[in-house]
């Protein structure tokens, strides 16, 4: 279809382009500032060209930081959106136990990071937390400071307990939009459980869950309080995601150029993979 | 195939019906012949929709047993009673192809693909969408999927009938003509037993051989389309089916003469029923004969509408509309009388009739 453009429209958003600009573009720009500069202190600054990013690119550190936050991000994925989609599936459409399940669902989305990884940090310990004193007591060998693997399960519960009832709400707002016809015509057309989640509920879901997706996969890339309140990105660097690893550069060794220069090579990796999730999440509608 | 008997169905939404208003469904005891194509007409909340969920098996009945074939399947699941329906909003499956949207109820019953094939391309032909087979259902118009949704309903050959619920509600004028006499050929080329669901008076004479006029939970009249315009068996059945509806206004029998208010109108015959309570007589405009003679009116309104004129008149103070030809002019002073043929006596808006 033709659309007539209107090349003034552009005018109107110019007002939040400056916003966005003050609150994101020009912070940003320091950061660039940063990573191509060096310094002794004295505020005293000289030109260092690509060589902080050369150095961040060229180092195992940031490349295991990397690694370890992938496989971080990944794990809680493929644990939390099929469970969300479960869960929603399961949640009721009508009555008392829609405000209910609500309620619960919105429970640790409304807890703060801090708070989050402080009730896991106790919860998990061996001497007085629950979880840790029964596990213990029921003779696992579960300790979270100093076995690697019960760090990592730990820090991945714990992100599934705080994060699962935010695919769940968006995929539940996905399920309840579909009109009763949908599921009538199915019972029609003989369909099973499993053609009517494969053919009616999940594409009905499809945006939504792209969504879901970009959000948890940007926001567990980024993660930061919470294993560190936990863990401290121990034992060892074993938990040591990129945001723990870039604070520990920046501000524990004060090394502002290399930081700022990891910043953005971060910042852009963020950036390619949501594009790439983007891009082959919506590939399916555009096909016609 | 299959003949449908609805024995004494009642439905209420409510858990704890007590009186008859409570029911959205009051009382239906009628059948559907086999190879049957009916009518449900009536206006809207009339349960027409209720009664037509409750043969598909959306819904359950509150009270009441439903048949097929003499077969009881009052308490079977929608999939057991092997049934298509079409809805009012065209329900595509939006990430498959046209094909496979109509393949889809058939491989759900693990019909062998090679029959898939064969029935899908049929319908597609039937339906005027074979060129489309390969298209995503999604970028489709609504007139298009509506006609999908109806692919959906013809493509399986053994339903024991095909229910049709407002089917073409979203669909342009001129392709509601085409679809509607497309449905009436398929009926007569393969007998489906079809039930159709409308309160579109026009959609329903055409479609159907037998028309069931509802209104408010329960079923007035069950007739072909003359019937249901000479003989309306309820003053309802009068004021729906008809443009302008039946003049109806209450009067006074005396034998073979009804009186309304100073003017005497002889009857065709005596009514038979010593009629109690209210007592109508309802003419269709068609009817009414304006003219030189007979009962004095005052014209208020002529409404030219092409083919015809209506005029809209006052006699004895109440309101009556008569038709009139087209090439047709009102007399100076309009009197109208009251073809016999036309004449229908009303008892608490039930019809009574007259003898001869």
């Amino acid at each position: 279809m033709d659309k007539t453009w209107n090349n003034k429209a552009w005018f109107m958003v110019l007002p939040v382009l400056l916003l966005v600009a003050f609150s994101a573009l020009i912070p940003l720009m320091t950061v660039v500032n940063y990573s191509v500069q060096d310094t002794f202190g004295s505020n005293e600054f000289f030109w260092a060209g690509t060589a902080w990013y050369e150095e961040v690119l060229e180092s195992d550190r940031f490349w295991n930081s990397m690694g370890r936050n992938l496989l971080f991000s990944a794990i809680i994925l493929g644990i939390e959106i099929p469970l969300g989609i479960f869960i929603a599936l399961n949640m009721p459409r009508k009555g008392w136990g829609v405000p209910v399940c609500l309620v619960l669902m919105a429970l640790p989305l409304l807890i703060p990071w801090n708070v989050v990884g402080t009730i896991w940090q106790v919860f998990g310990r061996i001497d007085i937390g629950l979880l840790g004193y029964t596990l213990s007591a029921l003779g696992l060998d579960y300790n979270y400071v100093s076995d690697p693997f019960d760090a990592w399960v730990t820090v991945i519960v714990m992100d599934v307990w705080h994060w699962t009832s935010l695919v769940v709400l968006l995929c539940y707002a996905g399920l309840v939009s579909i009109p009763d016809a949908y599921y009538q015509a199915a019972k029609i057309d003989g369909a099973s459980r499993w053609a009517i989640f494969r053919y009616i509920q999940l594409p009905k879901m499809n945006r939504v869950l792209l969504i879901a997706v970009l959000l948890r996969f940007m926001d567990s890339f980024m993660i930061y309080t919470e294993p560190f309140v936990v863990t401290g990105g121990g034992p060892g660097n074993t938990t040591t995601f990129l945001s723990i690893d870039l604070v520990k550069l920046a501000i524990g060794e004060f090394n502002l150029g290399e930081a700022a220069a990891m910043s953005i090579v971060y910042f852009l990796i963020v950036l390619l993979l949501s594009w790439v999730f983007y891009t082959v999440m919506t590939s399916y509608d555009a096909e016609r | 195939m299959a003949r449908i008997d609805l024995n004494h169905i009642r439905h209420a939404y409510m858990p704890d019906p007590k009186s008859d208003a409570d029911y959205a469904l009051k009382e239906v005891h009628h059948t559907f012949e086999d190879g049957g194509a009916y009518a449900l007409l009536g206006p809207s909340g009339c349960g027409k929709t209720t009664l037509l969920n409750i043969i598909s098996g959306l819904l359950h009945a509150s009270h009441g047993e439903l048949l097929f074939d003499g077969k009881d399947v009052t308490r079977l699941s929608t999939q057991e009673r092997n049934i298509a329906q079409v809805f009012q909003f065209p329900v595509i499956y939006d990430t498959m192809t046209v094909y496979d949207n109509l393949a889809f109820p058939l491989r759900n019953r693990g019909v062998p693909e090679a029959d898939v094939a064969r029935k899908v391309h049929e319908t597609l032909e039937m339906i005027g969408l074979a060129d489309w087979a390969k298209r995503r259902a999604r970028g489709l118009t609504a007139d298009q999927k509506q006609k999908i949704s109806l692919g959906r309903g013809l493509v399986r050959s053994d339903v024991n009938a095909i229910l049709f619920d407002e089917p073409l509600t979203v669909i342009d004028p001129h392709m509601k003509w085409v679809l509607r006499s497309q449905l009436k050929q398929l009926h007569r080329r393969f007998g489906y037993t079809m039930v159709y669901v409308t309160h579109d008076q026009t959609e329903a004479l055409t479609f159907a051989e037998k028309v069931v006029v509802m209104y408010d939970g329960e079923i007035v009249q069950i007739g072909t389309p003359a019937e249901l315009f000479e003989r309306p068996k309820h003053t309802f059945v009068g004021y729906f089916i008809g443009s302008p509806g039946m003049n109806v206004m209450p009067v006074e029998i005396d034998g073979r003469n009804a009186r309304l208010g100073g003017q005497v109108i002889v009857l065709p015959g005596a009514p038979k029923a010593k009629a109690g309570g209210s007592t109508e007589l309802g003419i269709r405009p068609e009817y009414v004969r304006l003219g030189s003679e007979g009962m004095p009116v005052s014209v208020s309104k002529v409404e030219d509408i092409g083919r015809h004129k209506v005029v809209r008149a006052s006699l004895e103070g109440r309101e009556i509309a008569a038709i009139l030809g087209e090439d047709e002019s009102i007399p100076a002073d309009p009197k109208i009388v009251f073809d016999p043929a036309g004449i229908n006596i009303y008892a608490n808006s039930w019809r009574v009739e007259t003898g001869g």
